[in-house]
């Protein structure tokens, strides 16, 4: 009974995400394009299909992972655990006590992001666009792939104090790089998985990873210091994808010059 | 009256609440319905249509086991993307911090609806958000009015920001951290006003950015360009804005983008792309969300130093 009025409720909240676009989507096709779509029934039917499933996927997150992620993220970065219960935390924190927390944040960051479902549809997207060469699951493991990787840097961020800014400049420069090498086609693509990473599944056990962190460790504020895992979490997998690109393309330049020396 | 029915805590009117509670159990119920008898039903072979009339009715066990195949595959799908969370937290819960888990029959249905939930989405998606997206671009193109198509850009990006849950949490504690880095007066006024204020200037970030991106799938450009022009000028900004916003600017890249918005904006340009003579769905489609992540940061930057 409860479930079912707070799955209720989950329905509401994403009718109210959805009635801004489904407004400015029909005013402009009466008002300005002023033709019939072409497939009325199977666009509202999926339009549903597509509110129903995002309710009940969220529904689900909250019911089953969610709070034990949060609390797991609360529980590994709390000091008891860290230190033991008897020491207490020290006044100068060394980085390589949390080896737990960054796992973990690598573990999370990875596993959010293969469940995002915005990901999955760039993908799908993506899949189609390039006729096969790029394949569903490829592009979301290596988007994985950064965004573990960026997610536990943040995390070391966190517990080292060091600028924010800093680290997001350096994976600029390396993107740059990256762009001057990589094959030309998959570099908006690159680009977009940036964007697509952070979303439903990854912003609330990632925000919640950071301000745990910054409320344990010594000397970090969690309004200044909590902040910065997401930017994290966006640079990483532009440079995967490319990182990716680049591979594929080395192993078929390789195999090519095997091919011809044989 | 009915608008205090999105509140959980607050009471709600005992025939709403029992509309909401119905309309919880009984849209699952249609919707599973729906998706039999639509499901790919617009490209499917009649043959192939369990709901038509069979021709060759020689192996019952054999329609259904199609059936059940039809309907499972989405699902395995789906645990695809479930399982590597279900593992992590296993791990951590049972072996590094040696707890068990609590509310075994919660997890186990909560998971089925996840999976179902994303089954839905992903048919869903390729009914609804990507045909109508793709059609809308051909559309706008056909008509051959560029303006138009530029106000549809910055209404669909200001529009499905403004309200974006995430960004209203971030923007309120954006003010929080304001109020005690003594950029604005600790007073609840002050806080909401600030927090508006960011609220929209995202918003708007995210319209031109929509605005940027479709002008440069028209015009052909190259995207690596304007994306790193853009990295030059969050850098620039970084050393004059106030340090306590920059966490925040830098961050507001990512929630911005929703996942019903993504799949609409990424449609849009695919579909522009591939209406454009001499535009390349790959290479000219995508990149609209990149500059969707990268417009807030400067914006907020740039409010941060105004504010």
């Amino acid at each position: 009974m409860d479930g079912l009025v707070s799955f209720g409720y989950t329905q509401l909240a994403m009718l109210r995400d959805v009635v801004p676009i489904a407004a400015i989507l029909i005013g402009f096709q009466i008002l300005v394009l002023r033709q019939p779509i072409k497939s009325p029934a199977q666009v509202t039917i999926g339009m549903v299909l597509v509110l129903l499933g995002l309710a009940m996927f969220l529904q689900g997150l909250q019911m089953a992972l969610f709070p034990l992620g949060r609390l797991m993220a609360a529980q590994l970065t709390a000091a008891d655990f860290i230190y033991g219960s008897e020491t207490g935390t020290p006044l100068q924190v060394h980085w390589l006590d949390y080896l737990w927390v960054y796992v973990f944040a690598a573990a999370i960051g990875f596993a959010t992001t293969i469940a995002e479902p915005a990901l999955l549809a760039v993908a799908i997207k993506a899949n189609h666009v390039s006729g096969g060469t790029i394949t569903v699951r490829g592009l979301r493991l290596a988007v994985a792939v950064g965004a573990s990787m960026g997610v536990t840097l943040g995390v070391l961020r966190i517990v080292t104090g060091t600028p924010l800014h800093w680290y997001i400049i350096s994976g600029y420069v390396v993107v740059i790089i990256q762009t001057t090498l990589t094959p030309k086609r998959i570099i908006p693509l690159a680009y977009d998985s940036g964007g697509v990473t952070t979303s439903t599944v990854t912003v609330p056990l990632v925000a919640a990873l950071g301000l745990g962190l910054a409320e344990t460790i010594p000397g970090r504020s969690p309004l200044l210091d909590g902040f910065g895992l997401i930017a994290f979490t966006c640079l990483f997998p532009i440079m995967s994808v490319m990182g990716y690109a680049q591979l594929v393309e080395f192993k078929a330049r390789w195999l090519a010059r095997r091919n011809r020396q044989d | 009256m009915a608008l205090q029915c999105f509140n959980p805590h607050s009471n709600c009117p005992p025939p709403l609440r029992w509309m909401i509670v119905w309309s919880a159990v009984l849209q699952p119920l249609i919707s599973v319905i729906i998706t039999t008898c639509f499901a790919e039903n617009y490209k499917m072979h009649p043959a192939d249509n369990p709901l038509l009339p069979n021709q060759n009715k020689k192996r019952p066990l054999g329609v259904l086991w199609a059936i059940l195949r039809k309907a499972a595959k989405p699902l395995i799908e789906s645990a695809f993307a479930l399982l590597p969370i279900i593992l992590v937290i296993a791990f951590f819960q049972l072996i590094v911090l040696r707890q068990p888990i609590p509310n075994m029959g919660q997890m186990l249905w909560g998971s089925l609806l996840v999976l179902t939930g994303l089954a839905l989405f992903v048919q869903g998606l390729q009914m609804a958000l990507f045909p109508l997206g793709e059609e809308m671009a051909y559309n706008f193109v056909r008509k051959g009015n560029l303006w138009w198509l530029l106000v549809f850009a910055f209404a669909l990006g200001f529009g499905t920001t403004v309200a974006e849950p995430a960004l209203i949490a971030i923007s309120q504690e954006a003010a929080r951290i304001a109020a005690s880095g003594r950029l604005i007066h600790d007073s609840a006024e002050a806080l909401n006003n600030y927090a508006i204020g960011l609220r929209l200037t995202v918003a708007l970030a995210v319209g031109v950015a929509l605005v940027l991106g479709v002008f440069r799938i028209l015009k052909g450009w190259p995207v690596q360009y304007l994306i790193i022009g853009g990295y030059f000028a969050v850098v620039i900004m970084t050393y004059f804005a106030p340090p306590e916003i920059i966490g925040i600017a830098y961050d507001s890249g990512g929630v911005t983008t929703s996942t019903v918005t993504v799949p609409l904006v990424a449609a849009l340009g695919i579909g522009l792309a591939k209406t454009i003579h001499g535009r390349d769905p790959l290479i000219d489609g995508f990149g609209l969300i990149a500059f969707a992540s990268l417009t807030p940061m400067i914006f907020v930057m740039a409010y941060g130093m105004l504010f």
